[in-house]
């Protein structure tokens, strides 16, 4: 066992790891913050999305050693500090966004990444820079809406078909 | 997955000595290599990532105006950093995987692996770049041997790769929507002394030039010029996703548009 030491939702952390601990199950076993879901752990489902260094990973398909000294985010550190949603959440839940709940960790996770580098994405960037986050419950729409209304756009041109 | 021993060095020189133990073995972005240790496809004994050598990450113009990329620069740092200098490579950059993976996976490993259905090969070998390692320069037309086949020597490691910029030049991938790996995926590169046309995803054999359809460009540059041609007399892979026919003919579709794109 190695020692990683990173910081993870502002707070520094460290643990004992193997070689062949995850990102993912460091957080999730390590550290018990179990808001990063592994749906898939083949790195197709996007589920785990979290970021690191700023930007968007799969915490399944990471080394837990191989970012050390890195700073990661969580779903857990997404709230804003006063513990209210932040607008990405908040916008999931007033456009219902989310149905069963597993995926949105990650959909919540690659949304505000997009957001960083683009924060008026057109429903087409939306939707492809969503690829990597499945979701079998809502068939997107929703998803897409919240994305865009978290955007501070107008939304109503999107209404459900 | 196994267990290994991990080890993440700060230098080019403690890398090469780390990946001299036994059954050792290097590691990029692990974007297909961590999923095929989960699978027990690959069991090292050691795994050395080469994502703390500072000199190998970023995007660089040589003195001959090429490109010049790290080995262990990921795809999303491609595609924002070698926009402005040869915006058909970062484009196809910005189109692996998805967002996701392109912040892990990286040029060097892409190319190390040689998957058959990978982006990166086809825009080496359509660019002719050059695959830079510890010990000598790799030329694109003798690297890529065959499916997950390479001329790298055990221990060797993508330090760089430099790609000439073309005149204009265009990649067209046909997704495969489950993976987003190219079904084929079609480069053309058009150079003053020629073109250059390389596929992906068609060959059982890996990444391959289609001489038929350079010799057809560098004559004239449109997509009529293709239209003589009959698909690549190569074994095209042939699976759920697609038959070796419709390969094939994609083959050609997906040059065409290749170059009424670029």
């Amino acid at each position: 066992m190695t020692t990683v030491t990173m910081t993870v939702n502002g707070r520094p952390v460290s643990g004992e790891v193997e070689g062949r601990t995850l990102l993912a199950e460091f957080l999730r076993e390590g550290l018990r913050l179990t808001g990063t879901h592994i749906g898939c752990d083949t790195s197709q489902c996007g589920a785990c999305v979290v970021h690191v260094n700023g930007r968007a990973i799969k915490s399944c398909t990471a080394l837990a050693l191989d970012l050390e000294g890195a700073e990661v985010v969580t779903i857990e550190g997404m709230a804003n500090p006063d513990g209210s949603l932040s607008r990405v959440q908040q916008a999931f839940q007033d456009h219902h966004g989310l149905q069963c709940g597993y995926c949105t960790p990650g959909m919540v996770m690659s949304a505000a990444a997009l957001l960083q580098d683009n924060p008026k994405p057109s429903v087409e960037q939306i939707r492809e820079h969503l690829e990597g986050n499945i979701c079998r419950c809502t068939g997107y729409h929703n998803i897409v809406k919240a994305v865009l209304a978290a955007s501070g756009q107008d939304v109503s041109a999107l209404a459900a078909e | 997955m196994y267990n290994f021993d991990f080890v993440k060095p700060a230098t080019l020189s403690e890398a090469l000595e780390a990946l001299g133990r036994d059954e050792a073995q290097a590691l990029g972005g692990g974007q297909t290599l961590l999923p095929t240790m989960k699978q027990r496809l690959a069991a090292p004994a050691v795994l050395v990532s080469l994502n703390g050598i500072a000199e190998m990450i970023g995007v660089c113009l040589g003195d001959a105006g090429e490109v010049c990329i790290g080995g262990a620069t990921p795809h999303a740092v491609v595609a924002r950093e070698a926009a402005a200098h040869y915006p058909a490579l970062a484009a196809l950059a910005g189109r692996i995987g998805d967002p996701a993976v392109r912040n892990r996976g990286t040029i060097g490993g892409s190319l190390a692996n040689n998957d058959p259905s990978a982006c990166y090969p086809a825009a080496a070998l359509g660019s002719g770049a050059t695959i830079r390692t510890q010990s000598r320069d790799i030329a694109a037309d003798g690297y890529f041997l065959g499916m997950f086949d390479t001329a790298l020597e055990e221990g060797e490691i993508i330090t760089e790769v430099r790609f000439p910029v073309p005149v204009r030049a265009n990649y067209q991938k046909f997704v495969q929507p489950a993976s987003r790996f190219a079904l084929v995926g079609v480069f053309v590169a058009q150079y003053a002394d020629g073109v250059r046309v390389a596929v992906t995803g068609a060959s059982t054999e890996g990444v391959f030039r289609w001489a038929e359809a350079e010799a057809a460009l560098t004559g004239e540059f449109s997509r009529e010029a293709l239209a003589a041609l009959s698909p690549p007399g190569v074994e095209m892979i042939a699976d759920l996703h697609g038959t070796a026919d419709y390969r094939a003919h994609l083959v050609k579709v997906m040059t065409g548009r290749a170059v009424a794109a670029a």
